[in-house]
């Protein structure tokens, strides 16, 4: 039976120390595993880390991925954030060509979805946009047809609810 | 007390009770080497640093200790990673110090210099660049910690030489505490009593016992538990003397090249009882096929060896010792029926498949020498109480097949990486943990020749290990590959060069003997053997003899091609 391979959401916090980036990431390519998007900054305690990487792979594979990853000795707490218990948003900044035939659609677009331009020039406008995957798959798509220069993207980052 | 950072590397060392290095000097140890000179710990100069890092493998592997080596920055470092996979492959406790350009060359492709720690961080349990001196003593003592604990593994420490030189104030750590890091070493006792449940109902069952059992010093609680339950016992390469290989009960090796009957019964078991063992490539063959029938219960320390390659219907996480403690302890207050008469059907069976095929060869008198005849000659004449390390190929299979060993930490062989050229830097170091024992290295041709310059620190430092060349002139088990699927297409498998191994022992300082014809193998092992001093045998074997039984890669293990 081939499961089915979907994306999930993992976060971790790890040692805010040299290498323990390259300890995470070359257990991915050292096994295979595949990264979709990765995120790290330090917490409010500087001597810890938050890396959020997006990956896909079926159940088994994901498993494996979970358990190789809370073996690192550099890893402190791992969490799967793929439901809907956490909050997950990300970040792009869009460079999309602003001509005067469509000048007016981006306008509309970047109203509609609640985006902000950050950059005005005379060919492209830049566009910063914050929101869930859902979203921002929807606005680039939109986007897209008009022409799309270049776009940097933060992929995923997840934190939990607090209980009541 | 201000001490300079090797002085409180020996501080450590003394603390962690080492009494042995292995190592080999260059420009960024030598205040290393100046401080140890001036402690107790004997220090073993090898001759190629992978010499170092298997010895100090073998130690570990012999004695149960974590093995140390040291040696320097650049392409001493890099000479260490094969041992060090090695050692990481086969979860064997090491603690690797290499020297490192000073703090500030670091980065600047320095004389010398090498990112050490990048390139290892794939090969070692974990691995740290030392950058401030007040760090060093902490950072040793958690290599330590780490290395042993757990699942052991290699931990390597790069010490830059302005550490090495740089002075503070020591105080001696007490405790180590890594907050992000704690084995679990208690099972869960619901799961247990799931693994008792099975062993009640099972009808057709089977231990599979590795290497985990032997790290985890449980080799007298897996004896109990398999003659309280009468379970017959198969074991992997690196399990082997994990359960005494003469014992009844004792199905020989399991996998590629294990025992015709060991193979079956994993087919027709019931419930398949695995402890610390990691149903790697070489056991199951077809992982689809593999013990189709059975349950498998899983119990090993390491989470991630669970369901990696086989479905589990009870996995156990916890350490292999304490498991079976629990688990003994459970079958004494069980009532598990008429053991003898339900048990009767499948010994009986598994019997059958054992005379069916029974691991054999046929020595002519007048022939060549068969080289499985030299492995029998060799465990008689030891009594089966040597330790042996191996090489690998054909020489390390043959003796997994016919020397039984008995106990654990006799057999020392490079199993997951499969690693030619351990079997003499290992021998010499499980030499220097047990100066009394007998210690062989099977070897063949080939591998012999990797860290044949390791025969000078056998002879300088009195290690008097006796090496076994079973020589055919090939590079075998590729050779034997060649010649049953490749249609005999012998590609670059034949040494047509080789040095005469008897005069190479004696340009060493070392005794050289050599046995032609059958008749000699017996009295050169028997003179080998009492000979004082590092012996090599060159023992001329048939030339294109091939290990059976063998499961062809990717075949189910049933499928096996006998003799």
């Amino acid at each position: 039976m081939i499961e089915t391979e979907e994306k999930h959401i993992l976060t971790m916090l790890v040692d805010n120390k040299p290498g323990v980036l390259s300890r995470v990431v070359g257990l991915f390519s050292g096994k295979g595993f595949n990264i979709d998007s990765l995120c790290v900054a330090e917490t409010i305690d500087p001597a810890v880390s938050r890396i959020t990487i997006v990956t896909q792979a079926n159940n088994l594979v994901l498993e494996q991925i979970e358990k190789q990853l809370r073996k690192l000795i550099n890893v402190i707490k791992l969490r799967d954030m793929t439901g809907p218990r956490a909050v997950k948003r990300e970040m792009a900044l869009i460079c999309i060509r602003a001509k005067r035939e469509n000048r007016d659609e981006v306008l509309r677009l970047v109203d509609i979805f609640r985006c902000k331009i950050v950059d005005v020039g005379p060919q492209y406008y830049i566009i910063e946009a914050t929101g869930d995957r859902g979203k921002m798959e929807a606005l680039i798509s939109l986007l897209k047809p008009m022409g799309i220069k270049k776009i940097a993207r933060t992929g995923s980052i997840a934190l939990y609810r607090e209980p009541d | 007390m201000k001490l300079n950072g090797a002085q409180i590397l020996m501080k450590v060392l003394q603390e962690e009770r080492v009494d042995t290095i292995f190592g080999f000097p260059g420009g960024t140890v030598i205040d290393i080497y100046d401080e140890l000179a001036r402690t107790d710990i004997r220090h073993i100069l090898v001759r190629h640093e992978q010499g170092a890092v298997h010895a100090a493998d073998g130690y570990a592997r012999a004695s149960g200790k974590t093995g140390v080596c040291l040696v320097t920055s650049g392409p001493g470092a890099t000479n260490t990673v094969t041992g060090v996979a090695t050692a990481y492959m086969d979860s064997i406790p090491l603690v690797v110090l290499t020297g490192q350009v000073p703090t500030h060359l670091i980065g600047n492709d320095a004389f010398q210099e090498v990112d050490i720690v990048g390139i290892t961080r794939p090969c070692t349990k974990h691995n740290y660049l030392v950058t401030r001196v007040e760090d060093l003593a902490r950072i040793l003592k958690e290599a330590f910690y780490i290395a042993r604990s757990g699942r052991p593994g290699p931990v390597l420490v790069d010490i830059p030489k302005n550490v090495s030189v740089a002075k503070t104030d020591y105080k001696p750590i007490e405790k180590v505490s890594i907050k992000s890091y704690s084995p679990t070493y208690e099972p869960n006792t619901k799961q247990l009593k799931k693994v008792m449940k099975l062993v009640k109902e099972a009808q057709r069952p089977m231990i599979f016992a590795g290497g985990g059992v032997i790290l985890s010093k449980a080799a007298a609680e897996l004896t109990a538990f398999a003659r309280k339950t009468r379970i017959p016992v198969t074991m992997s390469l690196m399990g082997l003397g994990a359960f005494p290989g003469n014992d009844p009960l004792s199905l020989g090796m399991i996998g590629m090249h294990g025992t015709y009957r060991a193979n079956m019964a994993t087919a027709a078991c019931d419930v398949l009882i695995g402890i610390g063992v990691r149903f790697d490539d070489r056991v199951t063959g077809k992982t689809d096929c593999f013990a189709a029938q059975a349950k498998i219960v899983h119990i090993d320390i390491d989470p991630t060896s669970i369901r990696k390659n086989v479905t589990v219907a009870v996995p156990v996480v916890g350490d292999c010792r304490i498991s079976l403690q629990h688990l003994n302890r459970m079958i004494d207050e069980a009532d598990l029926g008429d053991l003898d008469a339900n048990r009767d059907a499948w010994l009986r069976q598994i019997d059958e498949w054992r005379r069916a095929h029974k691991l054999a060869y046929d020595q002519n008198p007048e022939g060549p020498i068969k080289p499985q005849y030299v492995i029998d000659c060799l465990y008689r004449l030891t009594n089966g109480k040597a330790l042996i390390t191996t090489e690998v190929g054909q020489n390390q299979m043959w003796t997994a097949q016919y020397y039984h060993f008995e106990k654990p930490g006799h057999f020392l062989s490079s199993g997951g990486l499969g690693t030619m050229g351990f079997g003499l830097p290992a021998a010499i170091g499980a030499q220097a943990a047990f100066p009394g024992k007998p210690v062989v290295d099977v070897a063949g041709d080939g591998s012999i020749q990797m860290n044949i310059q390791e025969m000078a620190t056998a002879v300088e430092h009195d290690l008097p290990v006796k090496v076994v060349i079973l020589n055919n002139g090939y590079l075998g088990m590729v050779r034997q590959w060649q010649q049953l699927f490749y249609d005999k297409r012998y590609a670059a498998t034949c040494m047509h060069c080789a040095p005469d191994f008897v005069l190479l022992a004696q340009a060493y300082g070392a005794v050289g003997l050599r046995a032609e014809r059958p008749s000699e193998v017996e009295p050169v092992l028997r003179e080998g053997l009492e000979t004082p001093g590092p012996v090599i045998m060159d023992f001329r074997v048939e030339k294109e003899e091939c290990v059976y039984p063998m499961v062809p890669a990717g075949a189910p293990i049933t499928e096996m091609l006998l003799a």
